[in-house]
Parts: C-alpha cells; sequence; structure tokens
C-alpha cells in the first residue's frame, strides 16, 4: 500500500529510553507511526524490537521519554486501557478456551452485549477462514490456524493499531509466505496500522511500507523497503539487509556531479553521494550480488579473477568468485535458457565488472573493525 | 501490587516451617529438666537417648527396615519403570492408574487394609509385614523418580546396542540401567526416608515383637514432654539435611 | 502419574522374557498388596462383627448405618471440618506463596523449592511435637506474651480444635504448595499479557486467566491435604485432646482397639470414596486446559 501524500501521525515515540539491568536496551529512540501504514522493526536479537514493543503494548514502562497516540499521552496507562492489541509470538491462546470465547474475550472485557459478541466473532472468524472450527480448543488446531485465531482475536476489538511481535516465527516456510500474504490481505482490508517485529528481512522487505532497522536500541535507518536495500544509511544495514559485496575504495578526485575513485587499482567515475568528501578519503563501495557482472575473461573492462562456486537457484544462478588479491565477490545473474556460453566451470578465470551508477557508496566508518569479512550473512 | 509483598509472603512462611525445627534443635541442647524453659548448654539429652535401651534398638530395626524397604522398592520400582517405558502390553493404563491410585491413597486407608490381608493370610506382623507394607508405599515414588528419568532419555540409544549386537537383556544392563542410575539412587533416597518416616501404616502392621523408631517416639510424646525427643528430632534433621542433600546432589549432577 | 506416551520403539513384551518376568512381579505384587487387601476391606464393612475372629456372616449394611448414628456422625462431621479447614488455610496460604516462589529467579527457586521440602523429608511426628513445646499452656508463646505483658494468663492453646488445626496446616503445607508451584511454573507470562492487552483488569485475568489455568493444581493440592487432614490420626493423639478426633483416629480405634472391624472397614470406604470424587475432579480439570499445557 503506497501512503499518500497526507501522512498523519497516529503513534508517536519520543526519546524513549530503556535498560534493564544497567544494559541500556532503548536509548532515546524518536518515532513516528502514520495512520494506516505497515511499518516493520528490524533487527537481530537483542536490538530492541521486542522492548520497542512491550513499551507500546504497556508491558513494559520506559525509563524516560513518552509515547502518545493521535495526540494522547499513553505513558502511564496500563496494557488494558490501552486501544491497540497484540498478535504474540507463540500466540498466547487461552488453552481452557474455544476458539470462541478466545476471540470473544476482549469484547466480553468491553461488557458487550451477547449478540454484539456473538456477530463480531464470527465475522472475525470469517475473515480468517476459521468459522467452521468456533468449537474447537486452540490445541486441536494446527500452528497456522493458532496463529490465525490469535489475529482474528486481536482485530475483533477494532484497534487503531496491531503490534505484532514476530508472529511467523514459529511456521514452516511455505506456511510463512503465506501468511505473509494474507497479513497483507487484512491490513489493507481493515485498514488498521500494523506493527510488525521480525529478524527476517525478507519478511520485513516484502511486507513494509516502511521499515526501521534497530541495533542496540538506536535507530539505524528509517526508510522504505526500496531505501534500506538500495541506499542503506551505514555499514550495518547494508550488512544485515540483503547480501553485499564491499569494495574498498579511494577517492582520487572530486568534480561537480561526479567523483573518481580507484576500485583495485580501476578508475571508476561514480555518482556523487551525499556526505562530504574530499580526495585521498577511503571509502566503501557496495554491490549487492545482482549488480555484479561476470564478463569472459577476454573482456577488456573489470577484474580479473576465478570463479570457486556456483549454484543453480532456479531464476538465478549464483557465483562466488574470487579476485586475484583474494577478495571474495558474490554475483547472481539471472538465468538465460538461450545463451549457451552463459556457464562457467569452477575455476575457470573470469572478470568482474558493475554497471556505473548502480553502486553505493559509504564513509569509512572508524568504529567498525569488522569491514574484514566482506560478506555477512545474518 | 506492591513490590516487596510477594517477598514478604515467601520470607513469613518460611520463618513459620522453620520456627517449630529451630525449638526443637535449640531445646535439645537444653539443660533443663522442665522442657519449657533454658537451663544453660547441655548434652544430657542425647545421652539419655542413647542410654535407652529400648530406643537405641528401636533405631537400629528402623534403619534395618528402612534399608531394606528402600532396596526392594527401588528394584521392583526401577524395572517397573523400565518395563512401563520400554514395552507394549495389555493393561499398561490400569498399571500406571494402580500405582496412582496407591500414591494418592490416604494412608491409613492402606494401612488397614494390609492388616487385614496379613491378618487373614496369617503372615505374623512383625519385620516382614513391616516390610511389605514398607515397600508398597515406597514403590509407586520410585517408579515415578525412575519415569521421569526416562522420558527424556534418547530412544535411539537402545536401539543402537540393539544394532550393534546386544540382547535385550544386555542393552537393559549397559545403557538403560546407567542412565537411570542416578534416579535410582534419589528414588532409594526417597524410599528410606518415607519408610524411617511413617506412622500410620507401621502403627497398624506392627507386632510387639519388632519394635521400630516412629512407634517408639510416638508412644513418648502422647504423653506429656520427654526432652530427649528434642535431641532425637536434631539427630533425625540432620540425617534428613544429609540425605536430601546427598539426593539432589546426586540428580542436579547427572543432569550436567 | 504420567501415562508413557507410545514411542515407535516400544516392542511388543510378548518377545521379551525379561520384561515379562518383571512386569509378572509387579503385577502379583499389585494384586496381593493392593487390589486383594482393598476388596477385603470392601467385604469386611458389609459382614458382621465378631469379637472371637474379627469377622462373620450374615452379610448385611449395618457398619453403614452405623456411620449415621449421631455419634458417629458429629465425629465425621467434626474430622470433615477441621480437614476442610485445613485445607483452605493451606490454599489460602499455598496459593500466592506459590504464585510468588514462581516469579523468584529461576536459580534461587531451586533453593527455595529444598527448603521447603526439607521439613518434608523430616520426622513428622518430632515436628508435631515440637509445636506442643510452642503451644503448650507454659510453652514458649505463652512465656513469650507472658513476659512482654500482653497477658495476665496463659492462654490455653493445646488440646484445642485450633492446635490441631495448626498441626495438620504445618505438616500438610508442602503437599498444597508443590502442585500450585508446579502449575504457576507452567503458567506462561504470555498468556497473562495477551489477557491485559485484551482490555481485562487484574481481577478479571485473575478470575478468568489464572485460575482456571492453575485449577488442575489446586485441586491436587486439596487431594493431597484434604484426605491425610482426615486420617493423621497422631496429631490429634499429641495436640488435641480427646475431644478432636479424626476420622482417622475412629479408624485406628474401631481396628486396634473396639475390634470393630465393619465399621472401621466402612469408614475406610468413605475416605476412599472421597479420594475417588476429587480424583475425577482433577482429571476433569485438566482435560478442560489440554494435558499437553497448550501448544
Amino acid at each position: 500500500m503506497r501512503a499518500g501524500p497526507m501522512k498523519q501521525t497516529l503513534l508517536s515515540l519520543s526519546n524513549l529510553t530503556k535498560q534493564f539491568g544497567g544494559k541500556t536496551v532503548l536509548d532515546s529512540l524518536d518515532l513516528d507511526i502514520y495512520d494506516g501504514e505497515f511499518i516493520t522493526l528490524l533487527g537481530p536479537s537483542g536490538c530492541g524490537k521486542t522492548t520497542l514493543l512491550r513499551l507500546i503494548a504497556g508491558f513494559e514502562q520506559p525509563d524516560c521519554g513518552s509515547i502518545s497516540l493521535s495526540g494522547v499521552d499513553l505513558t502511564g496507562t496500563p496494557p488494558e486501557g490501552r486501544p491497540l492489541n497484540t498478535v504474540f509470538q507463540h500466540y498466547a491462546l487461552f488453552p481452557h478456551m474455544s476458539v470462541f470465547d478466545n476471540v470473544a474475550y476482549g469484547l466480553k472485557m468491553e461488557k458487550r452485549p451477547p449478540d454484539e459478541i456473538r456477530d463480531r466473532v464470527e465475522e472475525a472468524l470469517a475473515m480468517v477462514q476459521l468459522q467452521d472450527y468456533a468449537r474447537r480448543k486452540p490445541q486441536q488446531l494446527s500452528g497456522g490456524q493458532q496463529q490465525r485465531v490469535a489475529i482474528a482475536r486481536a482485530v475483533v476489538k477494532r484497534p487503531r493499531l496491531l503490534l505484532l511481535d514476530e508472529p511467523l516465527s514459529a511456521l514452516d516456510y511455505k506456511l510463512r509466505r503465506t501468511m505473509q500474504v494474507e497479513l497483507k490481505r487484512l491490513q489493507r482490508e481493515l485498514g488498521i496500522t500494523f506493527v510488525f517485529v521480525t529478524h527476517d528481512q525478507e519478511e520485513a522487505l516484502s511486507m513494509s511500507d516502511r521499515v526501521v532497522v534497530l541495533k542496540d536500541g538506536v535507530v539505524q535507518q528509517l526508510g522504505t523497503p526500496r531505501e534500506v536495500y538500495e541506499r542503506p544509511a551505514n555499514l550495518f544495514t547494508a550488512r544485515f539487509v540483503g547480501e553485499t559485496n564491499f569494495f574498498p575504495g579511494n577517492v582520487d578526485a572530486v568534480n561537480d556531479g561526479d567523483i573518481i575513485v580507484d576500485v583495485f587499482g580501476l578508475k571508476r567515475t561514480l555518482r556523487k553521494p551525499d556526505f562530504e568528501l574530499h580526495p585521498g578519503q577511503a571509502v566503501h563501495v557496495l554491490l549487492r550480488p545482482e549488480d555484479i557482472r561476470v564478463l569472459e575473461p577476454t573482456d577488456e573492462q573489470g577484474l580479473a579473477g576465478r570463479i570457486v562456486e556456483r549454484n543453480y537457484k532456479g531464476s538465478t544462478l549464483d557465483s562466488v568468485i574470487h579476485l586475484d588479491d583474494g577478495t571474495e565477490v558474490l554475483a547472481s545473474e539471472f538465468f538465460d535458457e538461450d545463451d549457451p556460453a552463459f556457464d562457467y566451470r569452477l575455476g575457470e578465470p573470469v572478470r568482474v565488472s558493475w554497471v556505473d551508477g548502480w553502486e553505493w557508496l559509504l564513509p569509512e566508518e572508524s568504529s567498525n573493525a569488522s569491514v574484514g569479512s566482506l560478506t555477512d550473512d545474518v | 501490587m506492591i513490590r516487596w509483598l510477594p517477598r514478604a509472603w515467601l520470607m513469613l512462611i518460611y520463618g513459620l516451617l522453620y520456627v517449630p525445627i529451630a525449638v526443637l534443635v535449640v531445646f535439645s541442647f537444653n539443660d533443663s529438666r522442665s522442657g519449657y524453659t533454658w537451663g544453660g548448654l547441655s548434652l544430657r539429652w542425647y545421652e539419655t537417648l542413647f542410654n535407652n535401651h529400648a530406643m537405641v534398638e528401636a533405631m537400629w530395626n528402623s534403619l534395618w527396615l528402612a534399608l531394606s524397604a528402600a532396596t526392594v522398592s527401588t528394584l521392583i520400582g526401577g524395572l517397573t519403570a523400565l518395563a512401563l517405558h520400554r514395552y507394549r502390553f495389555r493393561g499398561k493404563r490400569v498399571l500406571n492408574g494402580m500405582l496412582f491410585v496407591v500414591m494418592m491413597s490416604p494412608e491409613i486407608v492402606l494401612a488397614i487394609s494390609l492388616l487385614a490381608l496379613f491378618l487373614l493370610v496369617g503372615i505374623q506382623l512383625g519385620y516382614v509385614s513391616l516390610l511389605l507394607a514398607h515397600v508398597t508405599f515406597c514403590l509407586p515414588f520410585v517408579v515415578i523418580t525412575v519415569m521421569a528419568r526416562l522420558s527424556g532419555f534418547d530412544e535411539s540409544l537402545p536401539e543402537a546396542a540393539r544394532d550393534l549386537g546386544a540382547s535385550d537383556f544386555t542393552m537393559t544392563r549397559t545403557v538403560l540401567i546407567p542412565v537411570i542410575m542416578p534416579a535410582l539412587l534419589a528414588g532409594w533416597l526417597l524410599g528410606f526416608t518415607l519408610s524411617l518416616d511413617d506412622v500410620v501404616v507401621s502403627t497398624f502392621v506392627s507386632g510387639p515383637t519388632y519394635e521400630i523408631l516412629p512407634l517408639r517416639i510416638y508412644s513418648m510424646v502422647r504423653v506429656g514432654l520427654k526432652p530427649e525427643v528434642n535431641a532425637l528430632g536434631t539427630l533425625l534433621l540432620v540425617f534428613s539435611l544429609v540425605m536430601l542433600s546427598l539426593s539432589q546432589w546426586i540428580l542436579t549432577r547427572s543432569k550436567q | 502419574m504420567p501415562a508413557s506416551g507410545v514411542s515407535p520403539t516400544m516392542s511388543s513384551i510378548r518377545q521379551q522374557p525379561f520384561g515379562a518376568a518383571v512386569l509378572v512381579l509387579v503385577w502379583g505384587w499389585l494384586l496381593f498388596l493392593v487390589l486383594a487387601p482393598n476388596l477385603l476391606v470392601v467385604g469386611a464393612s458389609v459382614m458382621t462383627r465378631d469379637p472371637g475372629s474379627f469377622l462373620s456372616l450374615p452379610l448385611n449394611l449395618d457398619a453403614y448405618r452405623q456411620l449415621m448414628d449421631p455419634l458417629y456422625l458429629d465425629v465425621f462431621l467434626h474430622s470433615l471440618y477441621m480437614a476442610a479447614v485445613t485445607t483452605l488455610a493451606c490454599l489460602l496460604i499455598g496459593y500466592p506463596f506459590a504464585w510468588a516462589l514462581s516469579k523468584v529467579e529461576k536459580r534461587r527457586q531451586l533453593l527455595l523449592i529444598f527448603f521447603l521440602i526439607v521439613p518434608f523429608w523430616t520426622n513428622s511426628l518430632v515436628r508435631t511435637y515440637a509445636l506442643k513445646l510452642i503451644l503448650a499452656t507454659n510453652g514458649l508463646i505463652n512465656s513469650a506474651l507472658l513476659s512482654l505483658g500482653w497477658i495476665d494468663e496463659p492462654v490455653r492453646m493445646l488440646y484445642t480444635e485450633g492446635a490441631v488445626i495448626i498441626g495438620l496446616v504445618y505438616l500438610l503445607l508442602p503437599f498444597m504448595i508443590l502442585p500450585l508451584y508446579s502449575v504457576f511454573d507452567d503458567l506462561r507470562e504470555e498468556l497473562v499479557m495477551a489477557s491485559h492487552d485484551l482490555g481485562a483488569g487484574r481481577f478479571a485475568t485473575f478470575l478468568h486467566v489464572i485460575v482456571p489455568l492453575t485449577l488442575p493444581g489446586v485441586l491436587a493440592g486439596v487431594m493431597l491435604v484434604l484426605l491425610p487432614a482426615m486420617g493423621l490420626f497422631f496429631v490429634p493423639d499429641i495436640l488435641g485432646g480427646s475431644r478432636n478426633l479424626l476420622v482417622g483416629n475412629v479408624i485406628k480405634n474401631q481396628f486396634l482397639d473396639a475390634r470393630n472391624w465393619p465399621f472401621g472397614a466402612a469408614a475406610s470406604i468413605v475416605l476412599t470414596l472421597t479420594m475417588a470424587v476429587l480424583m475425577l475432579a482433577h482429571r476433569i480439570s485438566k482435560q478442560r486446559i489440554g494435558e499437553e499445557g497448550s501448544a
């Protein structure tokens, strides 16, 4: 869903800080969540994403900072008083209640009349295609069905905001893909704002309107999936989201519109990035595997190397190439059935290049010493 | 909720549980004869205790009974747990259920039923009747302890042993028994303590020829105060602490 | 006792002479020392009292009728009352105790449970006797209160109904706490959070989520306390005097002193039936929440 130009802030987090036993889990975090968007909190375990979710839900209190929903301060409000609901990681269905009673629970707490409860529960169950399972106990359902009950139970209360805490992590791969599509559909139909927590970058990119990349309680980047993937704000995001080749570069000259960078002795004219540059500065040249071109060894341009691994992935052919200086390069090319020369044998010499303008530049980060490992499969 | 309230409640109840035990230990070193007032430190009640021949004999009887009851129930209970774990057979649920019922039954119900049986069959009330009775009420506890251990056991180990040519019996001896050893020891210690502590069943099935410690204590504490009971209680407490620590140590060490 | 799951590696007993021998042994033991004696008691309860050989024909229900005799009925009801108060007290003390215990960090929990079962491993007669030292007319509580000047005369505490109940609570409390602790330990924090998230306050969450999920533990605890609280005859013997008798005292007197076996047997069958009802309730409550907890 494309959020229109009129982005209205629904939930506003400002200066949120939370410590556990002296360890800072969230560090003065600011974030505005728009009405009706699907926003994902993405990060490795321990990055603070679950804590952030618990603060929004009200299960934890921030050490300082505030949370407000449509301008109303929620910071001191207990979870039961907040007009938002949670889909828990392990579903948290009440085992002593039927599916119907589970979904009806929140409405009973609102003291709704029985007729209304029945109608709304049936509607919610129909929405997740479980109307025939109302009398079952949760433990009689499959994992995917339990997941849908948990969603029905949360949305039946028509919350302004739905919090989803890694809701798909317990499902197997195929079911996860199905549920991803279904969650997107539900979010579109209901128009509820979804705050989704995951450590799976693929899931985050395919489902969200915006992605918040978190690390050590600090927002690393906030943007659309495309921005996060194509224009990572720093090395962490680049490494965490998708696979990336990092080439060490050195700025030779800075012109008006472009710059000249030396990469392994190759002079390339590149687009000028947003940050300040001066000649002689070291930079990282980032290239996604699909931006890499593998060329015949006779080709004039590019860097010499040889193929060390070939993996057929169906639609793409992934290669690992060792450059002559030992640098490892990942390349992912679309499979072309009509090209007989497309395939290379292991050990075969090739040349590696890319299309100018597809690269992304990041400044050298002094604090980050782990640049040595060029591919980081998180 | 007030944060300290749960902690305070825990501490209060622990305190109340241990007050009588503390009183017992302190008064066992009391020199005063009256039993209620403090008369200075003394070991006289320990002396009195060990000079009481009937008491010392009852102590030996009890130890011997507890030792044999624990051993027999561990043997039978351990093997039963193995059978329940390993084999498919008819009446398995009934067997499980029966052991559960024995464990939950009020002791007094077990006691009179055994008394009726022993008198009917003509088993003389004494060591043998006590042994049969004690093994019966210890049995389910041993089975439970060993089953708990077996439930977390890698099922492919017995198969690997059979695959490598061990017979069922050899496999049990070389693979299963070593695995359940800690549970067997813990079950044995539990049985030993249960037997040593039992009053209700023993009251019914013991005879005049074989007096055991709990019954000796029972006849002493029914009327008035006997300060040597404090000394005996302290000794039993220390003994239990050692046994329980041993059992916990065995169980936790084997998990690592 | 948990029924063991049928694993695919289980072999049939028919091909295993060693296993068969074990089963013959344990079945023999249980049939001879559990089933047969209990059938004997049922038989005894419908026979006639005989001073010489304990029992004789004809068969009749006199023993059960005698249970309804006002004299015994009073004792029974009084015993039931004391057992019920004991159970309730254990529940009221044990429920918050087990809850609090389950919230302590895991490492300390093990130690705390250890200290909970130390008394349970210590001779119960001796511990009951220690209560006597505390409750007696010239015992510790009275001495303390007198020397503080809070009372002028010793308060009579020993040989009262209260003393019996205190004794029973003291001996049986761990049996209430341990099953309760086990259900609280299994209670997933996520379910409590989900309840709050769906708009339930503390009280509603307690009523609709915590109580139903801990009910099996409550019933197990009740079963483990209520039945012994009717049977532990030595507690009234030491603390209660002659008027505060338990069913256990009646059974013991009838069997060992009055030699009225049919009556003693009938009383014990009433206890067994109580147990059966409680076990059934426990089973149903466990089935309601699904024996595996929740998936």
